[in-house]
């Protein structure tokens, strides 16, 4: 049976409660806008790039704890990473959360803090709005809705 | 005066009560989505499905019209319910949607105008804005909203500011699902007629509370679900004046709102309120529906009154003592639903946790974006009690939401 200390776990809420590059980046290279209409999570997420390098990430947006905690963490994985390996990452995170049970996860760090979702399916599209979104500003998509 | 509920036995009406969710008991407290079911209404489903299953349209054979007379009678039945002038004034529909849906249509083909107005709340459900919004667009009319107060009232100020002599159409809410409190509609109604609007009023939330009596309202629509009054779901009533179900066309076409079909000479429609009711309907759900009016009846409206407002009494200042807690909606004239968010922590997460509990709430906008928007929140968590929720619930709420306050803090 799921705990809830496998969805909140401590690392969840402290990128909740301190979320971390939660900010604009007025400059950016590109950016995109995700919505969560079943429960109103919204994200916007902001891009700096140098060459194929993710040199800044960065977002804003009102959210529930899983969607900001997301968000906050991918910020900090992507940031410095190339297109290809925060895509990569992405895709990692989605396995994670929706792929086969053992699904492989090295390389994910702290985002292994989001696996507990996987016990709450209502709030598998709160932990990768953050990443669809990501996706579409690197594709040069404006906006993502997870319905 | 109805004698008080033997809380017990009420509850041993609703089997689904004793579900366990998660391992804890479950504590339903989504009444505002849809209510539970008394026994007295599935026996009445299965009965149908059992002993009476026939088509209606007054067929000649023994179950058509044993089928035939059970849809009349639950059709007298919300009559008398609503204290409607008879029974061709009520017509079954899917839900309160599909009413509001119905009469919009409506008055956009014969009604509404180029330049008119369409006053609503901004506390309205998304079923009592996006129908007037479609017929605003068909036909040129304008939607004007009436504001409301910081408490969640509407601001009367506002609101006969807005109301005028090209106010065409009136939508209001009894009660706000999203906020609990209650509007005062026979005044607003009134106010309303004598600028010469038409006056629908969406009774989602009051019905299952309180007697509505149409007359007394003034109103010339009103809508219930009546899966949120004890009954199946996909059931859902429209009262009309009949003088404007007279006026109104058909919404849906087809066999049974017919009086003649042909190719050649043209169609003509029955009288209302079959005018409004093509194909066969949800004859188990509408028999259901009249099983559910008697089950509450029965109960006493007093005592189902003074249930609820005992509970409301009870949980509201309990909520107000955890630190960083924000009723939305906390006046007096209220139904049992209480809105609230949490300082740090979004709807969403209370809602989740408290499912772990066993507790059943509903968090987010409540098809009210207008009024979260204008409240500035992304929504809330809502409880919403119904007679058969007991205090130990009430606490077992306070309970957890203090745990979660504390969790996040």
């Amino acid at each position: 049976m799921s705990d809830l200390t496998d969805l909140y776990q401590e690392i969840i809420l402290d990128h909740n409660k301190r979320p971390r590059n939660h900010r604009e980046i007025p400059a950016c290279t590109c950016s995109a806008e995700g919505h969560n209409p079943l429960c109103g999570d919204e994200v916007k997420v902001f891009v700096s790039m140098e060459g194929e390098t993710l040199s800044d990430v960065a977002f804003t947006g009102q959210g529930c704890a899983i969607s900001r905690a997301s968000a906050s963490m991918m910020t900090g994985k992507t940031k410095g990473r190339t297109k290809a390996e925060a895509r990569a990452l992405g895709a990692q995170v989605r396995d994670m959360l929706l792929g086969p049970e053992d699904a492989p996860l090295e390389g994910i760090g702290d985002l292994v803090a989001l696996s507990g979702v996987r016990q709450f399916p209502a709030r598998i599209k709160c932990a990768m709005l953050p990443w669809h979104t990501l996706e579409a500003a690197l594709d040069g998509r404006g906006a993502v809705t997870t319905e | 005066m109805s004698a008080p509920l033997d809380i017990v036995r009420v509850r041993s009406d609703f089997p689904i009560l004793d579900l366990e969710v998660k391992g804890k008991p479950l504590v339903y407290l989504d009444n505002a989505a849809t209510a539970q079911k008394p026994l007295p209404v599935l026996r009445a489903v299965d009965d149908f499905y059992l002993r009476q299953n026939g088509n209606i349209h007054r067929g000649v054979h023994y179950l058509s019209q044993v089928a035939t007379d059970a849809y009349d009678r639950s059709r007298e039945r919300v009559a008398r319910f609503l204290g409607a002038a008879g029974p061709r004034e009520v017509v079954f529909v899917r839900g309160a949607t599909e009413g509001i849906n119905l009469v919009a249509h409506g008055l956009a083909d014969v009604w509404l105008q180029e330049g008119d107005e369409i006053l609503l709340t901004r506390m309205e459900h998304h079923a009592n804005i996006v129908p007037w919004q479609m017929a605003a667009q068909k036909t040129g009319a304008r939607i004007v909203v009436a504001g409301v107060t910081p408490s969640g009232e509407l601001d009367l100020e506002d609101f006969h500011r807005k109301l005028g002599p090209r106010t065409k159409v009136l939508g209001l809410v009894h009660a706000s699902n999203a906020l609990g409190t209650i509007n005062p509609v026979a005044d607003l109604a009134r106010a309303a007629r004598r600028e010469g609007a038409v006056v629908l009023v969406d009774g989602c939330q009051s019905a299952p509370h309180f007697p509505v009596d149409v007359a007394s309202l003034g109103c010339d629509f009103f809508v219930f679900s009546g899966h949120k009054t004890c009954g199946p779901t996909g059931t859902g009533v429209l009262w009309g004046r009949g003088e404007w179900l007279d006026k109104l066309p058909p919404y849906q076409t087809g066999g049974d709102m017919i009086a003649r079909v042909s190719f050649e000479e043209g169609t003509t429609f029955r009288e209302p309120p079959e005018k409004f009711e093509a194909g066969t309907p949800d004859i188990a759900g509408v028999i259901g529906l009249g099983a559910a009016l008697d089950y509450l009846e029965n109960l006493g409206a007093g005592a189902l009154a003074a249930a609820e407002r005992a509970l409301l009494d009870h949980v509201t200042p309990r909520l107000r003592e955890i630190p960083g807690l924000t009723i939305w909606g906390d006046v007096e004239n209220k139904v049992p639903v209480v809105s609230f968010t949490l300082d740090g922590v979004h709807p969403h997460d209370i809602g989740t946790i408290l499912d772990h509990e066993g507790i059943a709430v509903r968090a987010g906008h409540h098809c009210a974006q207008p009024l979260m928007k204008h409240y500035g929140i992304p929504g809330t968590a809502r409880a919403s009690f119904a007679f058969y929720n007991t205090a130990a619930e009430a606490d077992a709420l306070v309970a957890s939401v203090g745990k979660i306050a504390k969790m996040f803090a």
